[in-house]
């Protein structure tokens, strides 16, 4: 088991380039938690007059955006995971 | 018309004034007109490093205030011919200076400079905006380090606000062994992380700390350190430079291959 830990023990510059890129996501994003839930409400409010919204299964965050390629910074985005219990019918 | 290129990096203690000291002594080796200008007000460093702090006699809160003319408060280094200090006030504190004093004598500097070079303090309160108001760059002094670069996006942050579109960045004081195995950001890895384009990376040098207790920069001198501070003066002024290979052992291969 030794011999396997070694192999698998992260370097700590990769670790320190890796939390650095989760602190500067939320440091640059800036958005504050009351801001988040409004925005989270507002999204509800506004698909709500569609489609039937599993309210509680709502996931929106920040993150940091994938570039077109592997080098290119990309700004922060905004992801949201939004179950839909049902289509209503439109009338 | 000179340039005024504002030194700073938000966290303290990652190199600033070293880098400035060795900046302009560089600029001036090759032959350029500079004025250093120290903004830190109260905790003034810039004249030590470079070895001129028993030729003080104005400061630049004295500039502002009037008490004497601009070309008073300049001390002129006389190992370098070009190479001029303005030192900051010792006995004063930040709000002694507001930005728009300071882009006045930064303007006048201009006119007699080729580089004029503002020395800014840690932090982001007012020191940092007195030593960026007049600037049309920036140079970024960061360490690989989570709270050096965590700090310097912050700045990028703010210079990007204040729309300074030239900001570039030095690594400093880099170690090779430990980036070879795994223990510290590369230097790539900080370019990545900040997505700003890169002036120089500056290994870390036991000749620096001499350097300093002796008030001597070393730019240009053939010191891993010093070669990289004549090569990001020469970036400076625009001419495309190599990095330097820091796995490179002083001494026999650097005499061989010169310069770079």
């Amino acid at each position: 088991m030794l011999f396997g830990d070694f192999f698998k023990k992260k370097p700590s510059g990769e670790t320190a380039k890796d939390r650095l890129k989760l602190v500067l996501v939320s440091d640059r994003s800036a958005c504050s938690p009351e801001i988040m839930e409004r925005i989270k409400n507002d999204i509800i409010e506004v698909l709500s007059k569609y489609v039937e919204i599993d309210n509680e299964g709502l996931d929106i965050k920040i993150t940091q955006a994938d570039g077109e390629s592997p080098d290119e910074k990309a700004g922060p985005a905004l992801y949201a995971n939004i179950p839909i219990r049902n289509i209503k019918e439109r009338n | 018309m000179g340039e005024v290129i504002v030194i700073t990096s938000g966290k303290g203690g990652v190199g600033k004034t070293t880098t400035t000291a060795n900046i302009g002594t560089g600029l001036a080796k090759l032959g350029k007109k500079v004025v250093l200008v120290d903004t830190d007000i109260g905790l003034r460093n810039l004249d030590v490093v470079l070895g001129l702090e028993n030729r003080i006699v104005y400061n630049v809160v004295d500039v502002v205030e009037g008490n004497c003319k601009l070309k008073q408060a300049l001390i002129k280094d006389k190992r370098y011919d070009g190479l001029c200090l303005l030192p900051a006030a010792q006995t004063r504190d930040k709000s002694a200076v507001t930005p728009e004093q300071m882009v006045k004598v930064a303007d006048e500097l201009k006119q007699e400079f080729d580089y004029v070079i503002m020395d800014s303090p840690a932090g982001i309160e007012q020191g940092f905006k007195n030593a960026i108001a007049g600037a049309s760059r920036a140079i970024i002094v960061t360490t690989p380090e989570v709270s050096a670069v965590r700090d310097a996006d912050r700045i990028i942050g703010l210079l990007e606000a204040n729309e300074m579109e030239d900001v570039k960045l030095i690594v400093n004081r880099l170690r090779q062994d430990m980036v070879e195995r795994g223990d510290m950001m590369s230097a790539d890895d900080v370019v990545e992380v900040l997505g700003i384009s890169l002036i120089g990376i500056v290994p870390d040098d036991e000749q620096i700390v001499v350097a300093t207790n002796n008030g001597e920069p070393l730019a240009g001198d053939d010191s891993l350190a010093g070669q990289a501070y004549i090569n990001i003066c020469h970036r400076i002024i625009g001419e495309e430079v190599p990095f330097l290979d820091l796995r490179r052992k002083k001494g026999f291969f650097a005499k061989l291959f010169g310069k770079n």
